[in-house]
């Protein structure tokens, strides 16, 4: 089999960053909060990334606040991916009323901007505090992968090996659990590679708006819509955390690619 | 005929549930909200007073059939901030928003299907490859970056428009040049991920048995690509870009902030800030039937294209 050079170069890229963003929550070059007389410096290697408005080391800045933004869309994933797969599996699995409900009700949220609900949810329980973010980002999320998760399970029903397994008396739980699980992770890893990079994005475009993450806090959309007020002093604040950003999302979404390509999806 | 009625029906059952759940949802918070607007004067006369003042105290069902019937007349309460009549508050950022939405659509239409073109003739290879990592990298650009360097490069830079400094809808062509550049950031992820789905539709298109008949009676592969495969890949992309709508939508709502666009998203994230309820809600709701009816009309463009699909859904 030809070399999976997607997955590789993907690992490759979101393991170095997530090893530097790991680093960033026990140790930076500078002290982050240190603000200095060195203001608006341009890259050096002292301050990798250059100094920001308050004479703060940019590089220290983005390692905390990819911190922040990983974090929040972990969390976000976890909370979607628990919920979908839960709500996905026994609904795919019996069927019946409560699945054709279903299916409706997520279509419908599905085709909705999720941004906007989001921002509706957050509006109901309060901006500005990340559990809040965290919570209607979670919320979200659940219907994309109750979906994929239905459509596994309502297919595995009807397959011979199902049937075998509960001739042999294997309970529902047990069924769902160990036997279709397993089978499901192929569709299920790619949703959750497009999912993560959709909860980075989502946050990132909350907390550039104001709503999501706000001082003493930093993520990297906050950091932007901050950098965005001396790009003309400093354009390499904006440019490195964008960058770094992209660069994130550009290696998960390859490990995404590499994951379909190796199930012969290449299209 | 019959299927366009059905598709309105349920057209207008989902704007009802929508629209139900918005306001059952803000309504349960908008008293708080007006009782937190008082402050360290709300005494329990105060209070009683602005409860009444904003209606709060008529039964539900009244409230909601009244609120909704404002979408018809334009009388949708009175924004908490600006003390003015949402309707009139929105009306012209509804026009912005919509301009700026259906400029996103139009580019990401006029750019992905020649590029997806382009890109089904390599499959294989190492431009192929090149194809996927750049295709990948424009998905992973999220639109605000891109505009804060538009509004950089074209705005502070070259003069090209000033950001912040929307001219208005009444001098069209500043208008246009102006939201050229939101609609451009707003469209580079889409149309990557429009040609990737084009892509494939139309390889897996390439496979069918009818491109290996036109091709062996003599036609070449161009014309059967244009001619056939093309026609063949119409209706699973115009759902697909129906879908894109929500996300155009997504996409004007941060980008709108980052130009300065005096549109729906903007103020809509003000007032969320704000908790000026009144406003929130009809905003959601205009955002959600602009969605809701562009999958409609879709639905409807893609049976006259192909009506067997209309038996499919009952």
């Amino acid at each position: 089999m030809k070399r999976n050079y997607y997955l590789l170069a993907g690992l490759a890229i979101t393991g170095l960053l997530s090893a530097a963003t790991l680093l960033g929550f026990f140790w930076t070059p500078c002290d982050s909060a240190a603000m200095t007389a060195d203001k608006f410096l341009a890259p050096c290697p002292a301050h990798l990334f250059g100094t920001d408005n308050f004479g703060r080391d940019i590089f220290s800045r983005v390692m905390e606040g990819a911190g922040t933004s990983f974090l929040i869309a972990l969390c976000t994933v976890a909370i979607g991916a628990a919920g979908g797969v839960l709500l996905g599996a026994v609904t795919g699995y019996f069927g019946g009323l409560a699945d054709e409900i279903l299916i409706r009700v997520g279509d419908a949220l599905t085709a909705f901007p999720s941004i906007l609900l989001a921002l509706v949810v957050i509006s109901l329980l309060g901006p500005g505090k990340p559990v809040n973010l965290i919570l209607s980002l979670g919320l979200v999320f659940i219907p994309s992968f109750a979906r994929v998760t239905r459509a596994a399970y309502a297919e595995a029903r009807e397959v011979n090996y199902v049937k075998s397994v509960r001739l042999m008396g294997a309970s529902h739980a047990r069924v769902m659990l160990v036997h279709i699980l397993p089978n499901t992770l192929p569709v299920l890893l790619s949703a959750l590679t497009i999912g993560f990079n959709n909860a980075v994005l989502a946050e990132a475009s909350m907390s550039y708006l104001g709503i999501g993450v706000t001082p003493p806090d930093a993520s990297l959309g906050y950091m932007l819509s901050e950098a965005q007020s001396v790009f003309g002093r400093a354009p390499w604040y904006a440019l490195t955390t964008g960058g770094v950003m992209i660069l994130f999302l550009f290696g998960v979404g390859l490990i995404g690619e590499g994951l379909r390509f190796r199930e012969g999806d290449a299209l | 005929m019959k299927y366009v009625l059905r598709r309105l029906g349920a057209l207008l059952l989902t704007m009802f549930l929508v629209s139900l759940c918005t306001f059952a949802a803000f309504s349960g918070i908008s008293g708080s909200a007006a009782e937190a607007r008082l402050g360290t004067q709300a005494t329990p006369e105060r209070v009683a007073a602005l409860r009444e003042e904003l209606g709060l105290n008529r039964p539900f069902a009244v409230r909601y059939a009244e609120w909704l019937s404002g979408f018809a007349t334009g009388s949708l309460g009175d924004s908490l901030t600006y003390r003015q009549n949402v309707g009139e508050l929105l009306r012209d950022k509804v026009l912005v928003s919509l301009l700026l939405s259906a400029m996103s659509f139009a580019l990401i239409v006029l750019c992905s299907i020649p590029l997806s073109l382009l890109v089904v003739r390599l499959p294989g290879g190492p431009l192929d490859a090149a194809h996927t990592l750049f295709n990948q990298f424009c998905m992973s650009v999220p639109p605000f970056f891109t505009g804060l360097l538009l509004s950089w490069v074209f705005g502070v830079s070259l003069h090209w428009f000033t950001p912040g400094a929307f001219p208005g809808l009444s001098r069209t062509g500043d208008a246009l040049r102006f939201l050229l550049f939101p609609a451009v950031s707003i469209a580079i992820p889409r149309t990557a991920m429009t040609v990737r789905m084009l892509r494939g539709t139309l390889l897996r298109e390439l496979n069918r048995d009818y491109v290996k008949t036109a091709i062996s009676r003599g036609s070449d592969r161009d014309t059967v690509l244009r001619r056939h495969v093309l026609k063949n890949a119409l209706t699973p992309t115009v759902a697909f870009l129906a879908q894109m709508m929500a996300e155009i939508v997504a996409g004007v709502i941060v980008v709108e902030q980052v130009f300065g666009i005096p549109g729906l998203g903007r103020m809509l994230v003000v007032s969320i800030s704000n908790r000026d309820y009144p406003v929130v809600q009809a905003i959601v709701v205009i955002l959600a039937f602009w969605v809701v009816a562009s999958n409609t009309v879709a639905d409807c463009i893609n049976v006259r294209i192909d009506p067997r699909l209309a038996l499919g859904d009952k």
